[in-house]
């Protein structure tokens, strides 16, 4: 057994006490220590976006993170954002445009453009597609996903109004 | 894939990172944003015995304006440049390239000093550090130490720092009255790596300009300067004839290094397109 850590995380709003390898990075310690299966590990090298989280309130790239690091942190997943509500307005709009085919970049997606959407409430079409561009999908759906978020931009900036 | 096996200190002072630098030599890496470094851990292309992590080391985050400098510190990411108004307002070349490095999540992470001290020829900040003609600040068992940009990046990945000693801060000059600050690159797709990118800065004086650095990046081995073409540009006023001397006299200098996909003859081709673009914009922002 090598070396390990322990390390105190918030995840999702639950506190947990846990044994870490230094080497094992944020998305692997969700997805196997703590079960939550929903962010993906595609590229495993900070390309395709699939494992985005959020780190104390911002995205990262959760296999460019080690968990090891996370110590002291608050961490939301996909799981926990889609408890609280706070992206259901983007999922229904992915769902409503057919933002997803396979839907396994989805996950990172949506963290994505959670960020968008609180940080960038007057983002254009082109900050969109910038925005998305460090996130892939191999379905090639981006049109659609570009749609459902400028839809959630336009729902959020009316209920404002 | 999985990077391989490794031990991990949290540093407390930069004092500790020294002396364990000191202690493991190069089976020990700095981690600061990590964004280039676990990548490679996970690719396997790197497996260091040792991980330093800084993160836990306060003095050096912050922006500060310091007289004539404005001081930002390595653990500074990539979106706090961004989003600074200090960097707005005293080197807006920066706030200006931020937005091309990678992608939001990789900003949140990524550090000012940790892309210094990669010393990567195609990231933005080395070659924003050169146009600025700025100063990165080092630290070592000797104490605190500042090069000056033109000699920090020495070749490929390769730079001034020795083997015991951080980056601690980057430093630029805090920009005068008319002076004029601008970057443009071509790339595959928002974020990539330039294939080609131009970062440069010149004093106005009337409509010429005087004092031009132009720092390439993905064109050599380190962000490199086009000297000959800034001394011809020297004084003169950016109009047409300028701008066709100045793309000849660059084509004429530049040797740049091919990459996968293109070859010296494009990117000498493209470096002439950006600077033209980039000395048109001088005009315009001159007249603005």
């Amino acid at each position: 057994m090598a070396d390990t850590r322990t390390i105190q995380v918030t995840v999702n709003g639950r506190p947990h006490r846990c044994q870490v390898e230094p080497r094992t990075h944020l998305v692997d310690f969700l997805r196997d220590e703590l079960g939550l299966k929903g962010s993906h590990l595609g590229c495993e090298h900070g390309v395709c976006g699939a494992c985005t989280v959020e780190l104390d309130g911002r995205i990262v790239r959760g296999c460019l993170t080690l968990a090891v690091q996370a110590d002291g942190a608050q961490v939301q997943t996909i799981e926990g954002v889609s408890e609280s509500g706070v992206i259901r307005d983007l999922q229904q709009a992915f769902v409503a445009h057919n933002a997803l085919q396979c839907g396994f970049c989805t996950p990172g997606m949506l963290m994505a453009a959670k960020e968008l959407v609180e940080t960038r409430p007057e983002a254009t079409r082109a900050e969109v597609r910038e925005w998305i561009s460090g996130n892939y999908c191999r379905c090639t759906g981006y049109h659609a996903i570009v749609d459902a978020v400028c839809d959630v931009l336009h729902q959020r900036k009316e209920a404002r109004s | 894939m999985k990077a391989a096996a490794f031990d991990y200190v949290k540093a407390d002072s930069v004092a500790q990172v020294i002396e364990l630098l000191q202690q493991h030599g190069d089976d020990a890496r700095v981690l600061a944003g990590g964004q280039t470094l676990l990548a490679t851990l996970n690719m396997r292309l790197s497996e260091p015995a040792l991980l330093i992590d800084i993160n836990g080391l306060a003095a050096l985050r912050g922006i500060e304006r310091q007289g004539e400098v404005l001081r930002i510190g390595a653990l500074v990411t990539h979106a706090e440049i961004e989003r600074s108004e200090l960097v707005a307002r005293h080197a807006p070349l920066l706030a200006q390239a931020a937005p091309h490095i990678a992608h939001r999540a990789i900003r949140n992470r990524g550090t000012w000093g940790g892309s210094l001290a990669y010393a990567d020829p195609a990231a933005e900040w080395p070659a924003c550090l050169l146009a600025l003609g700025g100063t990165v600040v080092v630290q070592g068992p000797g104490g605190v130490r500042r090069i000056a940009a033109d000699d920090f990046f020495l070749g490929l990945y390769t730079t001034a720092l020795a083997p015991d000693e951080i980056v601690i801060a980057g430093e630029v000059p805090v920009a005068r009255e008319g002076q004029w600050q601008g970057m443009t690159q071509l790339a595959r797709r928002h974020g990539d790596y330039a294939v080609v990118g131009l970062a440069a800065t010149a004093q106005r004086r009337g409509a010429a300009l005087a004092s031009v650095r132009l720092a390439f990046m993905g064109v050599a081995a380190t962000p490199w300067r086009a000297r000959r073409t800034e001394e011809l540009l020297e004084g003169r006023e950016p109009d047409d004839a300028t701008l066709a001397m100045a793309a000849a006299s660059l084509r004429a200098e530049i040797e740049p290094l091919p990459d996968l996909t293109h070859s010296s003859e494009t990117k000498r081709h493209l470096a002439g397109v950006l600077l033209q673009r980039l000395l048109a914009c001088a005009r315009r922002d001159s007249k603005g």
